[in-house]
């Protein structure tokens, strides 16, 4: 496969100019000597056509959720509906500057309002900052504003942070990033926080506890109400992590399960598009108490007119530069008035419902260690299919069927994972193919094993060498040498 | 691949050769398998103090990355530099050429809680 740089050099180039039309000068006399550069830059010379040839074929070899089925765990792929763009593409926001006086950018900043009015609402909790600009970014935010909320109590003894072994994988690195050390708390047998092991971590050096709720397994934390107030007592915060909100978006509320940090992915729960690393919006809703420490500038109402103040003594500081990445509200803006209360209850009932069919068509096939009811996922094994085929051969082979492989080997906890999330946007027939295609791999891993061990057939390019891109990665272009 | 007897090993699949107050220490052929193709290896300096299942340094495969304990309390005196430019090692001979590290021991009644192979030969089975 070639990149723009591969590319012999074009006879013409990207455009002609037209003929100069104002007195001429040399680079020399427009900047300092030592910014001249003495070499050609190592850019690509080719003309427009070549240019779109090549991004165009690049283009077709990518699967996306406008594609086909794509039940990646944990990562909410849902559909995004082309409305949203339409609304995020008016000029009247495309075009606005994030430098533009507040008072010229009034509608702008009256989404960013409401928006986290409507954030607020959906978690239940007291306010919420726009700005962290992916879900990790929101996870790493609300450790500070536990950290500063400690400072500013003068208990800077706390400095652990509880997480259980079934939560997502950045947790963790969250933690650490703001200064805190982490303490892992085992699951028990039925995948759900073991509360004995927490009760015997709980003192007064526990800054708070990190959850997943609904956990990696896809289980609900049963006892989540038992152990915030468990945390409370013992005077720690509790941080929900919100990758998961839609197993019960609509139906229940962070806030009212004891949550005092929530981050929302938007590009998740709210529909938009997502993958290969952005862009994404990780909001973080707060209870009463951590308000006074939220980021700035935060966006407010004064009298009639929306306001940037930025005049908290105790804020955390600023997470990003302006306001968070806008186009993504306004996406998730638009995707939640088109919902409404009621679209998104159905919303997550439906995610449910879609997971638990799924689950329960499949372990029939597949090995499902934790063997309960679910909620928006669930983690299968591929362990016991066949001797000598692997997870990976499984994954691989969907590929050939059509089908975004689910994620594989997390959570940790399960060994062989396999873990599924179908979201409410998939039809019954798209979740029966899906079916099929995997009991067929299954028959085929004990037929004819070498069949799955060299997948994918049908893809762009083969089963690639993940162990020694790992091993010996190559980060940059090897320009002529 | 079969476990030398003279080992002794813990729940958390890793091996320890016990030579007076050292104790060679590396992850053990059951760890490997698991993991699949090791990576990465980020292993402590020389001289680092540990507490018995403090987290010494991880190991990172394509599938995972891992934490890998410390068996028993002591002192980093080597660490097997080998596996910065060779993670495979681990791979290809995890009792020998793969150990990670070697711990002057602090406390020597600490070894007495480490399986014998009989012990973690039965564990594995279990898994």
């Amino acid at each position: 496969m070639r990149t723009i740089f591969d590319y012999q050099k074009s006879s013409g180039t990207g455009g002609i100019l037209p003929k100069l039309d104002v007195p001429k000068c040399g680079t020399t006399d427009l900047l300092p000597r030592e910014l001249i550069r003495r070499s050609e830059p190592r850019i690509p010379n080719l003309s427009e056509p070549e240019v779109v040839r090549h991004y165009t074929a690049l283009s077709k070899l990518n699967y996306g959720v406008d594609d086909g089925f794509y039940p990646l765990g944990s990562c909410t792929m849902k559909y995004n509906p082309k409305v949203n763009e339409d609304v995020a593409g008016l000029p009247g926001f495309s075009s606005v500057h994030p430098a533009t006086d507040p008072e010229l950018a009034q509608g702008s900043l009256s989404v960013v309002y409401e928006m986290s009015r409507l954030l607020a609402g959906i978690a239940g909790m007291a306010d919420v900052t726009l700005q962290p600009a992916a879900g990790a970014h929101g996870e790493v935010t609300g450790m500070f504003l536990i950290k500063r909320y400690f400072e500013a109590r003068g208990e800077t003894q706390r400095t652990r942070i509880l997480l259980p072994d079934s939560a997502h994988g950045t947790n963790p690195a969250s933690a650490a990033t703001a200064g805190f050390s982490v303490t892992e708390i085992r699951s028990g047998a039925d995948g759900l926080v073991d509360l004995n092991a927490l009760s015997g971590e709980l003192d007064d050096t526990v800054a708070g506890m990190m959850l997943t709720v609904p956990n990696t397994l896809g289980i609900f934390e049963e006892n989540i109400v038992k152990i915030t107030a468990m945390v409370h007592a013992a005077g720690g915060l509790c941080y929900f992590d919100g990758a998961n909100l839609n197993a019960f978006l609509g139906h229940a509320r962070p806030g009212d399960m004891g949550a005092d940090v929530f981050h929302f992915n938007l590009h998740k729960t709210m529909s938009s598009p997502h993958g290969g690393g952005g862009p994404g919006s990780g909001p973080v809703a707060v209870s009463e108490v951590l308000v006074p420490f939220l980021p700035v500038p935060r966006v407010k109402l004064d009298g009639e007119h929306y306001v940037l103040d930025w005049e908290e003594p105790q804020s955390i500081g600023s997470m990003q530069s302006f306001y968070g990445n806008f186009g993504v509200f306004l996406k998730a803006y638009a995707y939640i008035l088109t919902l409404g209360d009621e679209g998104l209850h159905e919303a997550g009932e439906n995610a449910v419902l879609n997971a638990n069919y799924l689950q329960e068509r499949l372990k029939k096939t597949y090995k499902l260690p934790y063997d309960r009811l679910c909620k928006h996922e669930f983690v299968l094994t591929g362990k016991g299919v066949a001797e000598g085929i692997s997870t990976l051969d499984i994954a691989k082979r969907l590929i050939d069927y059509g089908f975004h492989p689910p994620t594989i080997y997390f959570p940790l906890i399960v060994h062989e994972a396999l873990m599924i999330e179908p979201t409410e946007t998939e039809s019954k027939e798209t979740l029966d193919r899906f079916t099929e295609a995997l009991e067929k791999i299954a028959s085929e891993a004990r037929e004819d094993p070498q069949l799955l061990h060299d997948a994918p057939h049908t893809a762009p390019t083969r089963r690639l060498d993940q162990t020694r891109a790992a091993r010996y990665p190559i980060m940059t272009y090897p320009f002529g040498e | 691949m079969g476990y030398p007897a003279n080992y002794r090993y813990t729940k958390e699949h890793e091996w320890i050769e016990l030579d007076g107050n050292r104790a060679k220490v590396g992850i053990t052929d059951h760890a490997q398998s698991e993991l699949g193709d090791v990576v990465f290896v980020e292993l402590p300096a020389v001289g680092t103090a540990f507490n018995r299942g403090d987290t010494l340094g991880t190991v990172e495969s394509v599938k995972a990355v891992s934490d890998v304990f410390a068996p028993i309390a002591g002192k980093i005196v080597e660490v097997n530099s080998e596996l910065e430019s060779s993670p495979e090692t681990i791979n290809s001979d995890p009792h020998g050429a793969g150990w990670l590290v070697v711990i002057e021991i602090s406390d020597p009644s600490e070894s007495n809680s480490l399986l014998d192979v009989a012990a973690y030969e039965k564990l594995i089975a279990e898994e």
